[in-house]
Parts: structure tokens; C-alpha cells; sequence
């Protein structure tokens, strides 16, 4: 009688049953480096949304692992203050309740084999006691110079394997690395031990709605694909500005910089979704193979003189506050060379893009904070006008804000009333909190579900990154032999040789 | 900010929205829906609360449509607010009086957002056949509520054997949490299911569709039992390796059982109706397997019995003694409301002829 049955189909799911949302399967997450800015204000947070909503399974199980003198409950009273601080959705004293009583604390250090003993422990009681079969997530919070240390803890303690069909996955933040041979390294670290498929790189930008709706943008619709080449496309500038500095963070961002914290990821990823073909369907291996042969086609300018630029803010009035220059931040050497703005033109070698140019910019302590992407048309090849009707008309641009007030604007020229004809750029917008909830989920619940669903499509495999440091370490030797980068006000946008670049080009920086 | 204009016309609120917009600097382009409430005056109070609370995951324009039926002389009063203390949409209260009241469809037409889907909602008392009502038939995606019924289980039977695709009843929306714990109770490795049962507050329309729901994709037969509620209070799955057993005796917390697992609990909290229009408002294309949970309600023991049990005489309304449904017995008295609801009467008019049509 007890034989068991292979894993059936579920006769209750049925793909017409769009109401059914996907929960996963009994399972745990195990955070390191509970104590840090992303664990208290994103993942656990993210954590309890996703139970409030219903997707966790009955029995969820969330561990903490920190070199920290607490108990459960002082890791509960952690996760609960962090809860009711950044929480998106309301706090419901019930759910709450639940989640709790699968709430998990380890002490220890990396390195310390006695904690992971006891992790080891405490998991296979959350087997017993919650039922999470054998099936554990381990999110690697941490810098990533600790991976090595717990990943090889992780496979000595014997939690990095299971049986009975029960998984282990393993979940890294970036910095992938910070050049390729590094990044090479890393994943040779961490292959070691988990399996690729099982290796989850978290790139939060992808998560966003926004970034998805790119893809809805492009390949749901007939009106934008036509047009979204060469033939019409005169460039394409993708821009992550932080009003702030670098505040706290002094420790991680010295030495690593604008460019290895941001382009290599994410303007990267931003631009591979841009440039990419259609691919044969939203499978997971399917957008990748997309995104990796846009990557491979990326082409540096012969002189990086002339098309980067990089720059350091310097003291300046940043929004109404006077801020100090990066050299003088707290815990920043006043010789420090490490980039805070750094901008770069790309080629796409197809024969969809063929000649045109990717702009990619992003810095700390510039104009506002915002990241957006913004499609440049050439202009029309004829006007019927005179020169003076249409002085006031500029390019015709799709911009895609992706944070703040994710939307799109569309910016093309129309006639200003009265009897003369006279042509102006007018824009046309589409917010997407005035057409769809503003309460959509938060990048890190989409992340966390698809980790515990083992679900792939929106993590960067690691061929990804390493061709993101293909394209860039050659910029980044390049600026490494310039000695100190171009200092710029804080609060405006960037240095001098950052506008000149465009200008060669006849071009010039969109002001988001 | 709210504008009244008594004794207006469709095209004098529309004008009046569009200023209200205009003098607030914002346009209506993010309007993604029209959301169309048919509603009593002890109704319509809370379906607005519920729907401008659901706007604010789905902008959209909200029209209530209040027919007050009566000897004066057809008249609409209406109130419009534009974009609240908290820049929800647009909302406008139409009362119709005197025979307006039975002409509905001529005040909401002109006000529909262009091009974007139509929803219309019954919080209280439907017409019996909501897609041929002609307020019903402007609409992708028309939402009744059987456990607001007087008598739900026959409302129930309405809803099923006038089933148009793109209806939805919040009874069915009430079970998604349910049905999610139980689709991914399964969807771990299970034995051979031999039946399943339901247990709920006698007459709950969702335990009904929610045993139906099991039955027709189980493939066995599933049992009702009648508890003290609230609402539904469990179900369970039996295999050949031992029952996989969901409870909820307190409408709070959910406590499942099955061989092999320690007992574990979640939250599965009674949803508000906010919840239930911002799920129903999510998807507005036609729920297949609504439609088929409802057709296959008749093969249910529980729905024979309760059928039998409250079936009157064929005869007990003669005007709408529609012969040739093969279903009659399935719902009983089915114009019973009609009776209780004169302003109706244009409605199920139209009704009974599309069905005569359709049988």
C-alpha cells in the first residue's frame, strides 16, 4: 500500500487558473549576515510580504547566521522591528505569529566549524519540526571575500548536499568579482561546491517591474519593434544616478567604484534587454542566450580617452545641503583614485545596431536620484518646414524611467497653436502608478520566490558576468594608469570630460 | 473634491469630470478600467469604500449606478469626485429616479473610459441573468456575490445555469487562498486520492463551489459537511497513504495534517472585500474554470440534496416557466427574485428572451 507514487502531475493546477499563485514547496531560507543594511531593510522584509501574501509554504522556516551573542528570540525582535519598519505590505499580528515560530538563529563566525554544526543541526530539526524536507536556500549576505570561507563550510558540515530530490541552492549578491579573473575565481569557488543550476546571482534590477515591462514593451507590442534599429535608433543612453554619496559604505565602495558597482551589472544587464533579438520564448535558457550574444557583440571605442570619462565628486550644495567631496569622507584615504562617476560608449556589432552608440552613464552625488533608459531617434530626413518653424524641435525619444515613478514618455514635436506654424517638443507620458497598483511587489519578493520555486529566468548565469567583465577591464586598466579621476561638484552632473565625450560625438547627455 | 449637479444629463457628468481633471493639472490616460456598481442606497456605501480601496491597485473610473424607482419623474442627480485625498480616480454616484431607474445603461454608456475594459459589480441582489442585463452586457467582466443573496445557494443556481463567460462571483474569489494551500498540498509527491471532503457553515455557496471545484479535478466524489463556520472550516484529500487534512476552525489559521510532515499552521485569514475586487479586478479576461466549476456543481450529492430539499413546484411562477431548459431542476424558483425586485422587471425581461434564445 505504501508505495509511492512518482511526483504526478497536480490535478488541481490547471494553466487557465491564472487565480492560483505559485507557492512554494516546504523549504527554509538561511541568511548570513542577518546584521547588514540589506538583510534588515529588503530580505526580511521581503520575507514577511511574501507569507502575508500567502506564497510561503505552511512550515517556512527562516534562519539567521551572524556573529552576534543572540538567541532565537533575539533574532525574532530583529527580524519583527525590521518587519514593521520596511515591510510593504501591513503587519497582520497572525502571520506574523506563523512566521515566527520558524524563526531560526545561529552564532558564529565564517570560519568557525562548531557554528556550522550547529546550522547543520538546526536544520535537520527544521526537517523534523516544520517539515521543510530537506529543501534549504542559503543567502550569502556577506562581502564577498567570506564566500570561500562559508561555502567551504557549507560543503564540510554537509549542508551544501541533500538527498531524496530535497535541494540546496545558494544565493550570491554582486560584486561578481571586480575584474574577470576574479570573477573567475569566485565561480570557481562556489561551482565547487554547488552545482550552476543551483547557484543564484542576484541582480535586484532585474527583479523590478519595470525592467520586465521592457520586455512586455518591446515584444508584446507592433508599434515599437519596427522601429528599433539602426535605420531609426540614432542612440541609446542608459543612466543610473544616486543624488547620495557613499555614505556608510565607505569599506565596500573604496577601491571598487562606479563602474565595477554599477555598468558591469546592472546598466550591462539594462542594455543586454534593450539590444537583445527576440528571443524563442521567456524560458529561462532562452533570454539568456539572447542577452549573452548582445554581450559578446559589445565593442569598446578604439580611443577610451576620448568616449569614458570618469570623475569623483568634490564638495559642493547637493539639493539645499552642503556635502563633502569624496576625498573627504570618513574612511576614505584623501589619495584614493576609486572612481564615483564613470560613463563609457558602447557599440553593439549586429547588423541591428550597427553604428550605434550606447551611452551608459551612472554616478553618486549627482542632479537627482534616477535611473532611466532613453532611446534617441535620429531626426526626420526632410522637413517640409522652414528652418525657423522647426528650431524648437529636438529628437524624437522613448525615455523608460525605471526608479523613481517607473513609466515611459514618449517625446516627439507638435505645433504650438496659433497662426504661424511653429513645431515644438512636447512629451507623452504613461505612469505606471497611475494605470497599475503602487504596491507592486518589491524586487526582492519576486527574487526570493523564484529562488524557493527554483525558478531561473531573472538571475544572470555566470557566462553573463564574465563577459560584463570582458567589456570593462580594459576601461578599468585603462583609468587605472590616469591617476586621479576628474573631480566634480557634487549636485550636478558629472565631470567636464563626461560632456565633452558626448559632445565629439555631436550629442549630449539627456537631463532626466 | 466633490461636485454635485442635480438633475443632470450623462454628457453634463462627463464634462464635469474632465474639468475637475483638468483643474487638478492630471489627465484620465492612466484610467486602465471603468468599474460599474449597481447597488442599493444600504448597499452602495460600503461597495464604494471596498472599490475606491481596490482603485488604488487598479485606477479606474468608478461609476455607481443607484436606481431609485418611484412615481416621480426620471431624473439624474449626480456626485462626482475627482481624485481624493489620496488621488484615487474618479468617482461618481449616479441616482436614478422615477424610470430612469430602469434605464441604467443610458447613463453608464457614455461615461465608460475609452477603449478600456468594463467591469460591472452587483454587491447586493443581481438580476438573474447578469450578462443579458443591459448594464451587464457592456461589460468584459460582470461580479455578483451569491452569499449576499438572500438565499445564496439558489442565487448560486441562478449564476449556473445563466453562465455567460466573463461572469465571476465573489463566493468563488473567496476560495483562491483555499484552493493555493490545497494545489500546493499536492503539489508534493501524493498517493493514490480515493475522495475528498469539505466542511462549512451550512449554505456557504463556497463550500459548495469549493467541493465541486475538487470534485471535477479530483475525479472523486467529494463531501459536504455542514459546521458552525465561519465560513469554510476544512478539507481533506484522502489517499491510499492517509489524509492530507486542512482546518480552520477559527477563520484565522489554517492547521495542516498529512503523513510524513509535522503538523504545520499558516495565516488563511477571511478576505476583506477590498481584497476580493482588487483580485477580481486583477485578471479580466473570462475565468474558464469558474465556468466549469459551476457547471459541474449538479454532480455534487451535496447540491442534489440541497436541490431537492428546496426545489418548489415548476409552476410556482408561471411567467418564467422557461420549458425548454434541460437544467430547470437544477435551479429552483429562479424568478422568485424578480418578484421581490420590481425594478427589475426590464432586466429579466431581456433576460428570459436571450435565454429562449440560447436554449
Amino acid at each position: 500500500m505504501r508505495t509511492r507514487v512518482a511526483p504526478s502531475p497536480n490535478p488541481l493546477r490547471d494553466p487557465r487558473d491564472r487565480r492560483l499563485p505559485r507557492i512554494a514547496g516546504p523549504c527554509s531560507l538561511v541568511i548570513f549576515g542577518v546584521t547588514g543594511d540589506l538583510a534588515r531593510k529588503k530580505l526580511m522584509p521581503a520575507v514577511y510580504d511574501l507569507a502575508n501574501r500567502g506564497l510561503l509554504p505552511p512550515g517556512f522556516a527562516l534562519v539567521g547566521f551572524a556573529r552576534r551573542d543572540w538567541v532565537d528570540q533575539d533574532f525574532a525582535q530583529i527580524v519583527h522591528d525590521s518587519v514593521r519598519d520596511h515591510a510593504r505590505t501591513e503587519f497582520r499580528e497572525d502571520v506574523w505569529q506563523e512566521l515566527c515560530k520558524g524563526i531560526r538563529f545561529v552564532a558564529g563566525d565564517f570560519s568557525d566549524e562548531g557554528a556550522f554544526d550547529q546550522l547543520s543541526q538546526v536544520v535537520l530539526d527544521l526537517d523534523r519540526v516544520r517539515g521543510t524536507k530537506g529543501n534549504h536556500a542559503f543567502y550569502l549576505s556577506i562581502p564577498p571575500k567570506f564566500f570561500g570561507d562559508v561555502v567551504q563550510q557549507l560543503k564540510r558540515s554537509g549542508l551544501s548536499v541533500s538527498n531524496d530530490g530535497a535541494w540546496r541552492r545558494v544565493v550570491i549578491e554582486k560584486p561578481f568579482g571586480h575584474d574577470l579573473r576574479s570573477a573567475r575565481e569566485l565561480n570557481a569557488t562556489i561551482d565547487e561546491v554547488f552545482p550552476s543550476g543551483t547557484v543564484f546571482r542576484i541582480d535586484h534590477y532585474l527583479g523590478k517591474e519595470t525592467v520586465q515591462n521592457l520586455l512586455a514593451l518591446r515584444f508584446a507590442n507592433t508599434m515599437f519593434e519596427p522601429i528599433w534599429n539602426s535605420n531609426y535608433v540614432d542612440h541609446v543612453q542608459i543612466t543610473m544616478a544616486e543624488d547620495i554619496g557613499i555614505g556608510g559604505r565607505a569599506g565596500y565602495y573604496d577601491g571598487i567604484g562606479a563602474a565595477r558597482d554599477v555598468i558591469q551589472n546592472h546598466l550591462l544587464q539594462l542594455l543586454a534587454l534593450t539590444a537583445m533579438e527576440e528571443p524563442l520564448s521567456f524560458a529561462a535558457n532562452d533570454v539568456r542566450v539572447e542577452k549573452e550574444k548582445v554581450l559578446t557583440a559589445l565593442t569598446l571605442p578604439q580611443d577610451l580617452d576620448k568616449h569614458t570619462s570618469r570623475g569623483q565628486y568634490a564638495a559642493g550644495w547637493q539639493g539645499g545641503v552642503q556635502v563633502p567631496g569624496y576625498l573627504e569622507e570618513e574612511g576614505i584615504s584623501p589619495e584614493s583614485t576609486t572612481e564615483t562617476f564613470a560613463a563609457v560608449r558602447l557599440g553593439v556589432d549586429t547588423r541591428r545596431w550597427s553604428g550605434v552608440p550606447f551611452y551608459l552613464r551612472t554616478g553618486k552625488r549627482l542632479g537627482r536620484r534616477v535611473t532611466e533608459l532613453a532611446i534617441i531617434f535620429k531626426r526626420a530626413p526632410h522637413l517640409p518646414f522652414s528652418a525657423t518653424d522647426t528650431e524648437e524641435l529636438g529628437q524624437n525619444s522613448i525615455v523608460i524611467r525605471i526608479q523613481p515613478d517607473e513609466g515611459i514618455t514618449m517625446r516627439f514635436g507638435s505645433k504650438v497653436p496659433g497662426t504661424q506654424m511653429e513645431v515644438r517638443d512636447v512629451n507623452m507620458d504613461f505612469a505606471y502608478g497611475d494605470s497599475f497598483t503602487e504596491s507592486s511587489p518589491e524586487a526582492y519578493e519576486r527574487l526570493i520566490l523564484d529562488v524557493l520555486l527554483g525558478d531561473p529566468p531573472l538571475f544572470p548565469r555566470h557566462e553573463e558576468v564574465e563577459l560584463g567583465w570582458k567589456i570593462l577591464d580594459p576601461v578599468l586598466e585603462h583609468w587605472a594608469r590616469q591617476g586621479q579621476p576628474e573631480p566634480y561638484e557634487s549636485g550636478t552632473w558629472g565631470p567636464t570630460s563626461s560632456h565633452e565625450m558626448m559632445a565629439r560625438d555631436g550629442r549630449a547627455w539627456r537631463r532626466p | 473634491m466633490s461636485v454635485r449637479l442635480d438633475d443632470t444629463t450623462a454628457s453634463a457628468v462627463e464634462n464635469a469630470i474632465s474639468a475637475e481633471r483638468f483643474r487638478q493639472g492630471s489627465s484620465a490616460v492612466g484610467r486602465v478600467l471603468t468599474l460599474v456598481i449597481i447597488a442599493d442606497e444600504a448597499t452602495q456605501a460600503d461597495a464604494v469604500r471596498s472599490a475606491a480601496e481596490a482603485a488604488r491597485e487598479h485606477p479606474c473610473r468608478i461609476l455607481t449606478a443607484i436606481p431609485r424607482p418611484g412615481k416621480g419623474p426620471a431624473r439624474l442627480d449626480a456626485e462626482i469626485t475627482v481624485g481624493g485625498v489620496d488621488g484615487l480616480g474618479e468617482l461618481a454616484e449616479l441616482r436614478l429616479r422615477g424610470p430612469l431607474s430602469h434605464h441604467a445603461a443610458s447613463v453608464v454608456l457614455p461615461l465608460l473610459v475609452p477603449d478600456a475594459p468594463v467591469v460591472v459589480w452587483w454587491p447586493g441582489t443581481a438580476p438573474d441573468d447578469v450578462a443579458a442585463d443591459p448594464v451587464g452586457r457592456l461589460a468584459q467582466r460582470r461580479i455578483t456575490d451569491a452569499s449576499e443573496a438572500a438565499r445564496p445557494v439558489r442565487a448560486l443556481g441562478l449564476r449556473r445555469s445563466s453562465y455567460a463567460a466573463g461572469d465571476t462571483d465573489l463566493a468563488w474569489t473567496r476560495i483562491t487562498p483555499w484552493r493555493a494551500l490545497i494545489a500546493s498540498a499536492l503539489d508534493q509527491p501524493f498517493e493514490r486520492i480515493t475522495g475528498a471532503s469539505v466542511s462549512a457553515q451550512r449554505s456557504n455557496p463556497s463550500g459548495l463551489l469549493l467541493a465541486s471545484w475538487l470534485q471535477k479535478c479530483l475525479g472523486v466524489h467529494v463531501e459536504v459537511h455542514n459546521s458552525r463556520g465561519p465560513g469554510i472550516t476544512g478539507v481533506t484529500v484522502r489517499t491510499e497513504g492517509g489524509d492530507i487534512s486542512i482546518t480552520r476552525p477559527d477563520g484565522r489559521i489554517a492547521r495542516m495534517v498529512r503523513p510524513g510532515f509535522p503538523d504545520r499552521e499558516a495565516a488563511l485569514q477571511r478576505r476583506t472585500v477590498e481584497g476580493l475586487i482588487a483580485e477580481e479586478l486583477r485578471r479580466l479576461d473570462p475565468d474558464d474554470v469558474y465556468g466549469e466549476t459551476l457547471a459541474a456543481l449538479p454532480e455534487l450529492a451535496a447540491w442534489q440534496a440541497h436541490t431537492d430539499q428546496h426545489a418548489p413546484a415548476p409552476t410556482a411562477s408561471p411567467a418564467k416557466a422557461a420549458p425548454s431548459r434541460k437544467t430547470a431542476a437544477a435551479k429552483p424558483a429562479r424568478t422568485a427574485g424578480t418578484a421581490k425586485a420590481p425594478r427589475r422587471a426590464t432586466t429579466t425581461a431581456a433576460a428570459s428572451s436571450r435565454r429562449g434564445g440560447r436554449s
